[in-house]
């Protein structure tokens, strides 16, 4: 066989297994199977660039002088030969191939980076709030509407789940005359208890700031202010969508919950925050 | 044995030459060098940080010396923090004396930028170690944020959360990145321990090859110079590497480490106890993050409401201050020496300085350019103006907004004046405007160059 065939056979292969490696990684991974697969990926291009040296490079070999050593130093000389005598046959179709192997094996290598993470899924559309969830305070309490006073403000969390990052509520008690919220969501702040996503619509800092005087919730890290009597819409700082309302009723023990999860993602934007009902929420 | 060493490699003439090298002297050009003896100080202090920071989010129960948080619940990162700070013999003076060189190690790179900005040592063949320069500018910042993180503390989670978003509200890509990088919904227990593998290798990695291409270059180039007699578009006049160089250098970068020990010692800073542990549902307030963050902070307290969603698409305000301000500004300021060629024809080399007001052109851009920077470096700490001020928040926010918009331009027409003014008078002292700081004024002999401008004959 000519060395031309034989790079191409070292080359073809290691695309070959470069692109097997991919399709293990994406099948979930084998240990050994990759191994193998690594072995011929890098070996078909190291065998490939061997053989690509020592047959089709025309390269005469050359002598350079010895640099003096020691102090009196001099400029090293010249070598005789011009150089680029020996410079890389051109072969397209070779060359093409080696850049396919070169972009296959680093597509290869780079592949397991997808470990580094979960595919974001639904995850970014959910929380840990869902129908019926009943309403408890930072140590578990559940809250009935008496526990609450007109203008106080409290965190809460769906029960057996204190602390969540994307479920932390804020949960007000206004005057219900107070209240005007946004048509279809009447029903939603039961005796004036109204709860919002804590979660900032700007850029996800906990909106840790109520002033009762205009029932304002404000965000320490841009200064968004959300107007909490009508439906938590941005007044001022660099947020622009409301935070999502999260839909309240009283269940037969007089203890406050949840009739399902927030209608929108909560939290910061992303791009297809919109998209919500392909997958049905 | 240096004779052993010599007889085998043969470096002593490389090492004669190389001691004989000429660097010109101005204190300007310490700038650069007070940066980089930062960094040998963040290195030293930086390993012993790693000996006993733990680079683990997972929760533990706080039981050490400080009693506010005894039984609280913290991560083993916190807690290592804490024990570093309250435990660890020198612990403390270490972190702090590495916090504050970090601090200053920024501002000596912002400086020395300015510098180099200003004087026109950007201009070819120099252009090539000012893009080298951005990069490590780029590369310090990421540092900064990626330390600064380690702690897990309240403050900086909050930064975290932030860097969480902005990179969430990328468009297509932004929630797999997101996840990618902090693997999985903000907030997760990995993300120290990714943090903590940037911060201590790969980052110092690259910084350390970025700063000896820097150096190496300089080395090659060697120095620019400011014009005085006997000083050319062709030559280097200055001291010698060896003994004038090498002593002040040894004695800048003692004074440097005095100066950062000092305020290592009797400055406190990022006291992570008064903080707290992160929580995923507290918020500290007022929240402001590291001087050197302040400007991006800033865009983003600053950027007008604004979300557009196009055909499904969400483009997030976050994106627009968080990625494409930043990345526009670094990019400008990055490619800055080719538009200046560009704008004004000048592709000569230069081997001589320029005082600012001999650019008015570069002169009135580089001052609105900061004047940009320092107004949302000061919208960063809008809260607290406001606060001290005791005007309402929102009203100074509207007030930095205009200011935002309108003080760089007119910061550059009027530095733009200046600038012109100044030279008019140069002329009427009968100088050049090309004097430097230690030259006589006298006749100067003009010739027309290749490039259509003039320059000095000697
Ligand atoms: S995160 Fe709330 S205003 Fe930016």
């Amino acid at each position: 066989m000519s060395a031309e065939r034989w790079i191409s056979v070292g080359l073809a292969l290691s695309i070959a297994a470069s692109i097997g490696l991919v399709v293990t990684y994406v099948l979930g991974g084998q240990p050994q199977v990759e191994g193998a697969l690594l072995a011929v990926a890098l070996g078909g291009l190291g065998a490939a660039l061997v053989v690509w040296a020592a047959r089709l490079v025309d390269a005469r070999t050359q002598t350079e002088a010895l640099h003096p050593t020691g102090s009196p130093g001099g400029t090293p000389a010249a070598t005789e030969e011009p150089v680029g005598a020996g410079e890389v046959t051109r072969r397209r179709f070779l060359l093409r191939l080696l850049a396919g192997a070169g972009a296959a094996l680093a597509a290869a290598l780079a592949i397991p980076v997808l470990s580094l993470g979960p595919r974001p899924g639904r995850e970014l559309f959910r929380t840990d709030w869902a129908g019926g969830a009943r309403v408890v305070d930072a140590d578990g309490r559940p809250l009935r509407v008496a526990d609450l006073a007109i203008d106080s403000v409290r965190t809460v969390f769906p029960e057996g789940r204190i602390g969540s990052p994307d479920g932390q509520t804020l949960l007000i008690r206004v005057r219900p005359a107070d209240l005007a919220l946004p048509d279809g969501r009447a029903g939603w702040a039961p005796e004036g208890c109204v709860a919002y996503s804590k979660v900032c619509t700007h850029a996800g800092c906990p909106v840790g700031l109520y002033r009762a005087a205009d029932h304002a919730l404000l965000c320490p890290c841009h200064q968004s202010t959300f107007d909490v009597l009508r439906g938590a819409v941005p007044t001022f700082g660099p947020a622009v969508r409301p935070l999502p309302q999260l839909p309240l009723e009283i269940d037969g023990d007089g203890y406050l919950v949840a009739t399902g999860d927030f209608p929108e993602p909560v939290g910061p934007p992303f791009w297809d925050m919109t998209h919500d009902g392909e997958a049905g929420g | 044995m240096i004779r052993w060493v010599d007889d085998r490699l043969g470096l002593a003439s490389f090492a004669r030459s190389g001691l004989r090298k000429v660097f010109p002297d101005h204190w300007s050009f310490l700038l650069g060098e007070v940066a980089l003896f930062c960094f040998v100080v963040l290195l030293v202090t930086g390993i012993f940080l790693t000996l006993f920071y733990v680079p683990d989010g997972t929760p533990v129960i706080y039981e050490g010396p400080y009693p506010p948080l005894q039984g609280q619940q913290v991560s083993a990162a916190y807690e290592s923090v804490m024990k570093l700070s309250f435990e660890v013999r020198a612990g403390l003076v270490m972190r702090q004396v590495h916090h504050w060189a970090a601090l200053v190690f920024l501002a000596a790179i912002t400086v020395h930028i300015l510098r180099v900005f200003f004087t026109g040592a950007f201009r070819r063949p120099r252009e090539i170690n000012w893009l080298v320069g951005i990069g490590l500018l780029t590369l310090a910042l990421a540092m900064g944020i990626t330390g600064y993180s380690l702690p897990d503390d309240l403050l900086s989670g909050t930064g975290l959360r932030i860097l969480y978003s902005v990179v969430l509200g990328i468009p297509f890509l932004g929630p797999y990145l997101a996840f990618l990088l902090f693997g999985g919904e903000f907030p997760t227990e990995t993300i120290v321990s990714r943090l903590f593998v940037f911060h201590i290798m790969l980052l110092p990695a690259l910084l350390i090859g970025g700063i000896l291409v820097h150096l190496a270059i300089l080395w090659r180039q060697k120095h620019s110079q400011w014009p005085g007699p006997g000083r050319t578009e062709h030559n280097v006049v200055g001291k010698p590497f060896w003994p004038s160089q090498v002593l002040k250098s040894t004695g800048l970068m003692l004074l440097t480490a005095a100066v950062l020990g000092l305020m290592g010692g009797l400055l406190q800073i990022n006291p992570i106890w008064t903080y707290g542990p992160f929580e995923a549902t507290t918020v500290s307030a007022p929240a402001q993050p590291d001087w050197y963050v302040g400007w991006l902070d800033g865009a983003l307290r600053l950027f007008p409401r604004f979300e557009l969603t196009v055909l499904g698409v969400t483009l997030a305000d976050t994106f627009i201050a968080g990625v494409l301000i930043p990345g526009f500004a670094f990019t400008i300021m990055a490619l800055w020496p080719f538009i200046e060629a560009r704008v004004n024809g000048d592709r000569a080399a230069h081997q001589l300085l320029q005082r600012p007001r001999d650019a008015p052109l570069r002169s009135a851009v580089g001052v609105a350019g900061l004047t940009f920077f320092v107004t949302l470096t000061l919208a960063a700490g809008n809260d607290v103006a406001a606060n001290i001020f005791r005007v309402p928040v929102e009203t100074l926010t509207d007030l930095l907004r205009l200011a935002v918009v309108v003080a760089p331009p007119v910061a550059g027409v009027v530095t733009w004046r200046v600038c012109r003014e100044l030279q008019r008078r140069d002329v009427e002292r009968g100088t050049n405007g090309e004097r430097g700081n230690d030259g006589e004024a006298g006749p100067v002999r003009l010739r027309r160059n290749d490039a259509g401008g003039f320059e000095e004959v000697d």
